[in-house]
């Protein structure tokens, strides 16, 4: 019995540092779907072309992927800002499909634009924490870089919480997914709003980008198995609090190293899109949605 | 006393084809409490909401102290200084009730005197100090409204505009709300503008009153001068 429990260490500590990656890949995604109901079928993509951001940064400065965040968090937020601008809020409320189409053509043109400069090689944010490991115990060695995706992604959302619970702004932001009509009556101005959140959420994808980087190779076409991540966190942690979107993508990612531990490396996908199965069938709003 | 303090001009609002308002104009004198009465569907909240921005006239004119308004936007108006109290209140439930009051004073003009504020909002709703840490979705009716109203006064408005505030609340709370009206409007020196299903209520609230009918004022004047039979014709379009 104590065999078989030492056995699991591994798999649920791994998991859970993989979920705190999982966490971050969604939480914007999750921001958009809560705060403008809006699916951002180009969020994947917006991760990866911050790995790419990242990669030539690093290049170009010969620094360390983690320090590149210094440029490329506060480019993706101007991206994303542009982008719900200048963009979606023209077909926002013209109904569900409008939004969704021109996030999904933002999507292939992004993936393509990144297959014309980079080439479809494999790429990886390399450095040397990518390979080491931190010894605990007899049986496991955590992976360091694990630690830095878990640790980015838990400092990133206490970050965010604070900003929506403390500023004005996060405030407003609030108020108008609440109720746009009546935040507007209070002199918020709900389009700029709305730039504004999608400009940090774009800025999540930035940060879970370096770390996607640097945990994993990445292709330009890469995204789309990110946004897929995405979807599951949101559908697991639910709509309504950021702390719910970390336990979904903690869960996601258990659920996935498990099912890999028991059934075999074969089974990590499926065993993760079991447990988001069972969550759309016993409560579809997700385990932690408020309100 | 600057006169015509909100000049509402000849105007006309359509929803697509439907004409809502008919060539609409009222009058209203810095320091009144004006009201304007009709039955379900007259226009009279398609006219505050006019006002405050949402919607715009296809013809005429709105002039807020000398300057012309129509045109702008629901948040701007909100920095000339028109607040409104929307109808079926509109909290913002997944915010506390301190929250939803500092959502009121957004605009940058505002925050600065934001605790001073507060302070004169929990004086005039106590209630609204012993629960600013609850969801405003936890509260009764008639504190919702009053947290409509606080939220409302944050950004010191010149003009607070109320759509339809007892509906839906006991005859008790509303008259509570109303005493609240008149004193916003007497020792806050704030302009108000309502809208108003009950006739009596509003006749005993207002300095001035409007009616409408099918999108067109049928009848204005001061309380006391009109008659029963006046108003019921006016109110009934007979």
């Amino acid at each position: 019995m104590l065999s078989f429990l030492a056995e699991l260490k591994g798999p649920i500590v791994n998991g859970l540092l993989l979920g705190g990656l999982y966490g971050i890949i969604g939480i914007g995604m999750s921001m958009i779907f809560g705060i403008v109901r809006m699916v951002n079928l180009a969020h994947g993509d917006l991760v990866i072309l911050a790995s790419y951001l990242s990669l030539v940064t690093m290049v170009y400065f010969h620094i360390s992927p983690l320090i590149t965040l210094i440029l490329v968090i506060p480019v993706m937020c101007l991206i994303g800002f542009v982008i719900q601008y200048y963009l979606l809020n023209r077909v926002l409320g013209k109904g569900m499909n409008p939004p969704l189409l021109v996030a999904f053509g933002l999507s292939i043109i992004l993936q393509n634009l990144l297959l014309l400069i980079f080439t479809p090689d494999a790429r990886a944010l390399l450095t040397s924490i990518s390979v080491q490991t931190i010894p605990v115990g007899d049986f496991l060695n955590l992976p360091v870089v694990y630690l830095v995706d878990f640790i980015g992604s838990i400092v990133t959302i206490a970050l965010l919480s604070r900003f929506f619970n403390r500023t004005y702004l996060g405030k407003a932001i609030r108020a108008a997914s609440d109720d746009e009509g009546a935040a507007q009556l209070m002199g918020i101005n709900t389009k700029t709003i709305y730039a504004i959140a999608m400009g940090l959420a774009t800025g999540t994808a930035g940060v879970a980008g370096i770390l996607v980087g640097m945990t994993f190779t990445f292709y330009p076409h890469t995204g789309p198995e990110y946004l897929i991540i995405a979807f599951g966190v949101v559908i697991v942690g639910g709509l309504g609090s950021l702390l719910g979107t970390f336990l979904g993508g903690l869960i996601l990612g258990l659920a996935q190293l498990l099912g890999a531990h028991f059934l075999g490396p074969g089974f990590q996908l499926l065993s993760g899109y079991i447990i988001l199965l069972l969550v759309l069938t016993f409560k579809p709003t997700g385990l932690f949605a408020k309100g | 006393m600057a006169g015509t303090f909100l000049r509402v001009e000849k105007i006309d609002v359509f929803y697509h084809d439907f004409h809502a308002l008919w060539d609409v104009s009222i009058e209203v004198e810095e320091g009144l409490v004006v009201s304007i009465i009709g039955a379900n569907g007259a226009g009279k909240s398609t006219l505050l909401n006019s006002i405050a921005g949402v919607l715009r006239p296809s013809t005429g004119v709105i002039e807020f102290g000398g300057k012309k308004i129509n045109g702008l936007m629901p948040y701007q108006t909100v920095s000339e200084g028109i607040s409104m109290v929307p109808e079926g209140r509109r909290m913002f439930p997944r915010l506390t009730v301190l929250e939803n009051l500092e959502v009121g004073c957004y605009i940058p003009k505002a925050r600065k005197r934001k605790d001073e504020v507060l302070r004169r909002i929990y004086e005039l709703f106590p209630i609204l100090g012993e629960r600013k840490n609850q969801f405003s979705s936890t509260l009764s009716g008639g504190e919702q409204q009053m947290l409509a109203i606080g939220r409302a006064l944050m950004c010191e408005p010149k003009l607070i505009l109320f759509d339809e505030i007892s509906l839906g609340l006991s005859p008790l709370i509303i008259k509570n709300i109303y005493q609240t009206v008149r004193q916003i409007n007497s020792e806050g020196r704030i302009t108000a503008l309502l809208v108003e299903q009950d006739i009596q209520r509003s006749l005993k609230a207002a300095h001035k009153v409007y009616i409408m009918q099918s999108g067109k004022i049928r009848l204005k004047g001061i309380p006391k001068d009109l008659s029963q039979e006046e108003i019921r014709k006016a109110y009934f379009g007979l």
